[in-house]
């Protein structure tokens, strides 16, 4: 297997994988990251997105070769308890979560969008978070959180 | 008169050792161990606050443990929106008597009269700087005794944590993705698990060959047990990539014909079925009947389509002992059957619960528990992680059951009801496990020597009922009569979905009043306010309406519709006005929503339940329909099970009519049935069209809109 190397969450990260592996396979395997969530490991509900560069995308569809030198985010680079990021700050100010399982997904999307348009609307948020699934009915409320993170980030 | 007797609530009586339910340590915490589970509705942080209330202590001091048939009071299953009414009742007598058998302790020790003590963050203390503490009583005062009647809990005036919407204590560690979940949990020296299943249904595995999945880096073992085959890999991956293989080497033959699914109201009314009379209401004396007006319903089969495929684990720890941890909703349930399965005794099988995602209801989470014991057999005591794959958990759990309902109506001259009867087809709505002398897991009729398929059954009325969950009118109606028939013959596998039969009995109740009101020419508000007599059901609707301008002006392609319901006729009312909008693809631009669940222990718990309910309801309404062919559920992607998305989430506001005074009840399943109605009407409203069939999407209203000309 070769030796695959990329930035994870500012870390320099070598592991050996089949080059064809999925970087979910590998971020939940090998390196016990389980952030990320399996949902239907065909790029349908967004639970494992994470960022590479500054885009969101479906780590169960990203093959591992692609992941090469690129800078991969996940839930665990975003933020910690000590040291949260303002959506998350937001996700618990606004209670925006039920069972909570597609929320790591859908923060990493967030975090993409912000990135590129610091000041959304609520369309924009929408539109921003329309390949994340939820089934619990909480998309209201995660769209206030993300206006809240943002304006919260815009704030002098 | 006197006062009855006082009695424990329920589950304090089945489950009645004090120490069962709280636990004070000397370091200053109190562990509340329930025997509900959280399902990502927010229970554990209500029964948190309830505790908290009734002991006095900080929530912070708080800890909550996770059921398990290892000691947890079995409180069944965490459905029906339940949970407050009976583990929150249950939590609150303990903890009042708890906190008074401190109190007489401290009173003795202290020398003070307890009518003099006071307890605030579980330090007691009375005149003259005297005090003590639960955390220094707690080895001195044993709970392991039964409770008794007779514990006086707060009044609502003096509780201070209920009615406040306390922070769930679980989100945190979902949004800084700490493990909670059982998918994300390892066991030292774990393996992994997959099972092999066909698309088609009920299928004989005739043949397999194993050599291609032995070949794979890691295979463990291969378990073949009749149509019941699966694999065990040291690493995840490597099960993926095995499993692939041993699907190549697998050949089936086709089990059970499915029915026609454009035919299905139609099959549903044929099959052999047991009929009963739900309700039957009758008038005396002659009525006056100008014409009769007779409709039918439908909803199709409904997934529950957790984000998360099933998961469980299991361990042999001896040769006939077995642990197993499963996001079940209900562990005792689950050990019952899993005992019927493996043959042992319950005492031999330990059942604990750990998160999953949501479930709304008995999907396929008790099901995976059995396949990964089965697995786990030939791990040679090693732990096992089963997750099935995103087809199977759309395809092989079980389903929300497809419902016809006919509703007939006598109507005097003025167009008012005289005489309703309302009758409905429809597979059971139950087949939980650990209720019958049989299981209902799924591996257990694919083992070499099978259990038959359980049939689902209906929970009596007394209980909330099944299919005919809400199908008695609310409303004054001089007679009725309800009659539900379920099928006895299941070839698509159904259990309990959020509701059971009341979102589509109340889906066909108030559409068909609407037309009945619009034939009036009578404001379908006023219609239902003029029908009741209930001031709770009144409230919500008025309350509903009011927030909703009722009725605002008419706009071209727009239109307002009205629904409403208590659900289970017990537990919470609910009134929804929907604002849609749209001609060939219905878009919801609005709810709005008024409940009463009696006293909100949470009340932004309250609303977030509410509010997730009419989000998923509007997500059955718009595009639920589960897809089969003959032989195999074909709906099993989210490309082919599409669920409502982010753009396409309407607006919700959510009033609650506080009752701080009224014991609680569930808040989950309220709002689906109303929401239901309430996006019908409004699609008349807008179109004047009724679709009387879901999922209303352009196929539908176009074959509405056909038999209306």
């Amino acid at each position: 297997m070769p030796s695959i190397r990329f930035r994870l969450n500012g870390v320099e990260t070598d592991i050996d994988a089949d080059s064809d592996s999925s970087l979910l396979t590998v971020l939940r395997g090998p390196l016990g990251m389980t952030g990320p969530h399996f949902g239907c490991g065909a790029n349908e509900c967004g639970a494992c997105n994470v960022m590479i560069g500054d885009h969101a995308v479906a780590s169960c569809d990203t093959p591992m070769w692609s992941v090469a030198g690129k800078e991969v985010t996940t839930i665990e680079g975003l933020g910690s308890p000590e040291k949260p990021h303002p959506l998350q700050r937001a996700f618990i100010a606004e209670q925006a979560i039920q069972c909570g399982y597609c929320v790591a997904g859908i923060l990493m999307s967030a975090a993409a969008l912000l990135r590129r348009n610091p000041a959304p609307a609520d369309a924009d948020v929408r539109v921003a978070l329309d390949r994340n699934l939820c089934r619990c009915g909480s998309q209201n409320r995660m769209v206030r959180a993300v206006l809240r993170a943002a304006s919260e980030m815009q704030a002098p | 008169m006197t006062d009855p007797a006082p009695k424990l609530p329920v589950n304090l009586a089945a489950n009645p050792v004090l120490s069962s339910w709280v636990k004070f340590s000397s370091e200053g915490q109190v562990t509340i161990s329930p025997g509900k589970v959280e399902i990502g509705q927010g229970i554990v942080t209500a029964l948190a606050q309830i505790a908290a209330d009734e002991l006095d202590v900080d929530i912070g001091r708080v800890k909550m443990v996770r059921a398990s048939t290892a000691g947890s009071p079995n409180e069944g299953v965490t459905s029906g929106s339940l949970s407050v009414q009976q583990s929150g009742r249950a939590v609150r007598f303990a903890c009042a008597e708890i906190r008074q058998i401190f109190l007489n302790v401290a009173s003795d020790r202290l020398g003070v009269g307890i009518e003099a003590l006071d307890i605030s963050d579980g330090t007691i203390s009375g005149p003259g700087n005297v005090r003590t503490s639960y955390w220094e009583l707690a080895g001195d005062v044993s709970l392991d005794r039964d409770a008794t009647p007779g514990a006086v809990p707060k009044s609502p005036a003096q509780r201070r944590l209920a009615g406040d919407s306390v922070q769930r204590l679980d989100i945190p560690d979902k949004v800084f993705a700490q493990p909670r979940f059982i998918h994300d949990s390892a066991l030292p020296g774990m393996l992994h698990g997959r099972v092999l299943r066909s698309e088609m249904s009920a299928a004989t595995l005739m043949e397999l060959q194993e050599d291609g999945a032995r070949a794979v880096d890691g295979l463990v073992a291969i378990v073949r047990d009749g149509n019941f085959a699966g694999l065990v890999s040291e690493t995840e991956d490597g099960a993926e990539v095995a499993l692939k293989a041993l699907r190549k080497g697998a050949v089936w033959s086709p089990g059970e014909t499915l029915p026609d699914e454009h035919a299905l109201a139609q099959w549903l009314k044929t099959q052999p079925v047991e009929s009963t009379i739900i309700d039957k209401k009758t008038v005396s004396g002659p009525r006056e009947k100008k014409r009769t007006l007779q409709r039918q319903y439908t909803r199709p089969y409904i997934a529950h389509a957790s984000m998360a495929p099933s998961c469980a684990m299991a361990q042999w720890t001896a040769e006939d002992h077995v642990r197993v941890w499963t996001h079940s909703q209900g562990v005792y349930l689950l050990r019952a059957d899993l005992a019927l399965v493996l043959k042992l005794p319950v005492a031999n099988i330990t059942v604990e619960h750990m998160e999953g995602a949501g479930c709304y209801g008995h999907n396929a989470a008790d099901d995976v528990a059995l396949d990964a014991v089965l697995l786990a057999k030939a791990a040679a005591g090693r732990p096992v992680r089963v997750q099935w794959s995103r087809a199977d958990e759309m395809s092989h759990a079980p389903f929300g059951a497809a419902m016809a309902i006919e509703i007939e109506a006598d109507l005097d001259a003025q167009g008012e009801i005289v005489d309703w009867r309302h009758s409905i087809w429809s597979n059971g709505h139950a087949a939980r496990p650990g209720r019958a002398a049989q299981p209902s897991l799924l591996a257990a009729t694919e083992r070499a020597d099978p259990f038959p398929r359980m049939i689902s059954t209906n929970p009596p009325q007394a209980n909330g009922g099944g299919a005919d969950r809400n199908s008695i009118p609310l409303y004054d109606l001089p007679s009725w009569q309800i009659e539900s028939h379920r099928l006895k013959t299941m070839p698509i596998r159904t259990s309990a979905l959020r509701t059971l039969g009341a979102q589509g009995n109340v889906f066909a109740i108030e559409s068909f009043l609407d037309e009945v009101a619009a034939a009036r020419g009578e404001d379908p508000v006023e219609f239902r306010l003029r029908h009741l007599s209930d001031q709770r059901a009144k409230d919500v609707i008025r309350a509903a309406a009011g927030r909703a301008n009722w009725k605002p002006a008419k706009k071209a392609g727009s239109g307002y519709g009205v629904g409403f319901a208590r659900y289970k006729n017990t537990g919470a009312y609910c009134a929804v006005v929907a604002e849609v909008e749209g001609e060939e693809d219905i878009r919801v631009k609005r709810l709005t929503l008024a409940a009463d669940v009696g006293e909100a222990i949470n009340p932004d718990g309250v609303i977030n339940q509410i509010e997730g309910g009419a989000i998923q309801a509007t997500s059955w309404v718009l595009k639920e329909r589960v897809r089969f062919d003959r032989q195999r559920i074909t709906s099993n992607s989210w490309t082919d099970y599409p669920i409502l998305r982010f753009s396409e989430v309407p607006q919700v506001q959510v009033e609650l009519i506080a009752r701080p005074d009224i014991e609680p009840v569930g808040a989950g399943e309220a709002a689906h049935g109303p929401v239901t109605a309430a996006i019908a009407n409004a699609v008349f409203d807008a179109l004047g069209v009724r679709v009387r069939h879901l999922p209303i999407t352009r196929d539908s209203l176009i074959a509405a809109m056909e038999l209306n000309s």
